[in-house]
């Protein structure tokens, strides 16, 4: 027993860094997997109110950009309001009896990285907004990625450019998918892969998301094709796609919430028994 | 005693808002950052107990890695970089560390350059294999250790220059 004691004692360096090193193993590990660590995250008080306080600093130099992106998309819905405008009057929808499908909330950018190998935004809006896992989120040019954890007013966000990320994608112009991955390498690149090889694949077609997830709904922008190759089994084509957002430069966000989506994925789990 | 306190709490502080307000958006050709908090391990007193370096370090890595949602990749290379700082320093400052009399504020600038990129390289590729965590990309591993580490280097020594006060 004496010998025992006098062995942590001469070692206790040793043992206390064997000790925390492993704890920070333990969480490396864990952020590595999808369901990551629920407690060493972004989304709290501390580093949100650290965050808000220099976001509200860089806000100021951003402001001539925001507001070009922000007339840029007024141009673009005002075109599709006008030019819709003809067709509308022939089918009237009733809107007080379609709640309709997804429900949008804006949020600031607090945090965003893109030069590691697994990417996350925190955003200043949480709980109290009922931002809830797994809601969407995207800019006027594309998409963003998918919330992740949340706190009562903050959330982090699985970037696109993330090796964990993996959403459902399709070519615009025919309907056969893919799933959108990170190699961790460009920020301005993703890759489309097990993209059937019957799809007629062509250098600046454009990729939009699919309406099989929940969580975004068909049809957002997430980039133009930029070159492709056959996969080595020869059956699907691995696509490298140019990103419409500029992931390095991300002010405002929207964040969709899917209205259906527990009726979906209860009928999904249903349909599974 | 309580002014080297002070000084350490502060240092820590304004270290760890430095990193994590400028220096981790700086992404010099797209992905360069400098890791400049680990000048606090660096410069921690040497006399004091190596368990409390420990935990400290443990304690600034874990913060660095909540706010850049990292796991636990900072607080790792940070224990292991306070573990190897007694090696470190033999190496470096030689019959000076045997007789515990170092003080960074008159060391040779060329030991204090050893210590500071011998650390800083042990530390980035650490940090940077456990970040990327796969071992066919040992080659990205490295780059990004070159890359990275000699941009803190510079900027560790600038900014221990800049704060120490008596060097003549």
């Amino acid at each position: 027993m004496q010998q025992i004691f006098n062995f942590v004692i001469r070692n206790k360096t040793f043992l206390l860094f064997i000790l925390l090193f492993s704890i920070a193993l333990a969480l490396t590990i864990q952020s590595h997997s999808y369901h990551r660590s629920k407690f060493i995250n972004s989304a709290n008080g501390l580093t949100g109110g650290v965050y808000g306080t220099f976001n509200s600093i860089d806000q100021y130099f951003n402001l001539k950009d925001e507001n070009a992106i922000l007339s840029e998309e007024n141009k673009r819905l005002r075109e599709q309001l006008f030019n819709s405008a003809n067709t509308s009057d022939s089918t009237y929808i009733d809107t007080t009896y379609s709640k309709g499908k997804y429900r949008v909330i804006t949020a600031d950018v607090y945090k965003n990285s893109y030069s590691l190998s697994n990417n996350y935004l925190t955003l200043n809006k949480g709980e109290n907004d009922s931002i809830k896992e797994d809601f969407g989120v995207i800019t006027s040019k594309g998409i963003i990625g998918i919330i992740d954890n949340t706190s009562q007013n903050y959330s982090t966000t699985l970037s696109i450019l993330n090796k964990r990320s993996k959403i459902n994608a399709k070519l615009k112009s025919t309907n056969h998918i893919g799933s959108l991955t990170w190699n961790g390498k460009s920020p301005e690149y993703t890759q489309l892969i097990d993209v059937s090889k019957f799809a007629p694949v062509k250098i600046g077609d454009t990729i939009i998301t699919g309406g099989q997830s929940t969580i975004f709904p068909e049809g957002i922008g997430i980039g133009i094709i930029d070159s492709f190759e056959t996969d080595i089994s020869g059956d699907t084509y691995n696509i490298q796609v140019k990103l419409f957002n500029d992931m390095t430069n991300i002010g405002t966000v929207y964040i969709l919430e899917n209205l259906d989506r527990i009726e979906i994925k209860t009928l999904e789990a249903r349909t599974n028994e | 005693m309580n002014s080297v306190l002070g000084t350490n709490i502060i240092r820590f502080i304004a270290l760890l808002l430095v990193q994590v307000v400028i220096c981790n958006n700086i992404n010099f050709l797209g992905y360069i950052n400098p890791y400049i908090y680990i000048i606090f391990i660096f410069l921690f007193p040497i006399r004091d107990n190596r368990l409390v370096l420990l935990l400290v370090s443990f304690l600034l890595g874990m913060c660095v890695d909540m706010f850049s949602d990292s796991g636990g990749v900072h607080a790792a290379a940070a224990v292991c970089l306070a573990y190897a700082r007694p090696v470190l320093q033999k190496t470096s400052f030689g019959m000076l560390y045997e007789h515990q009399t170092i003080k960074f504020s008159n060391t040779e600038i060329g030991s204090l350059v050893t210590y500071i990129a011998l650390g800083t390289v042990l530390h980035h590729f650490i940090l940077f294999s456990l970040e990327i965590f796969n071992i066919s990309s040992i080659l990205l591993i490295l780059q990004k250790t070159l890359f990275s580490s000699i941009f803190t280097i510079l900027l560790s020594v600038l900014i221990i220059i800049l704060f120490s006060r008596n060097r003549k």
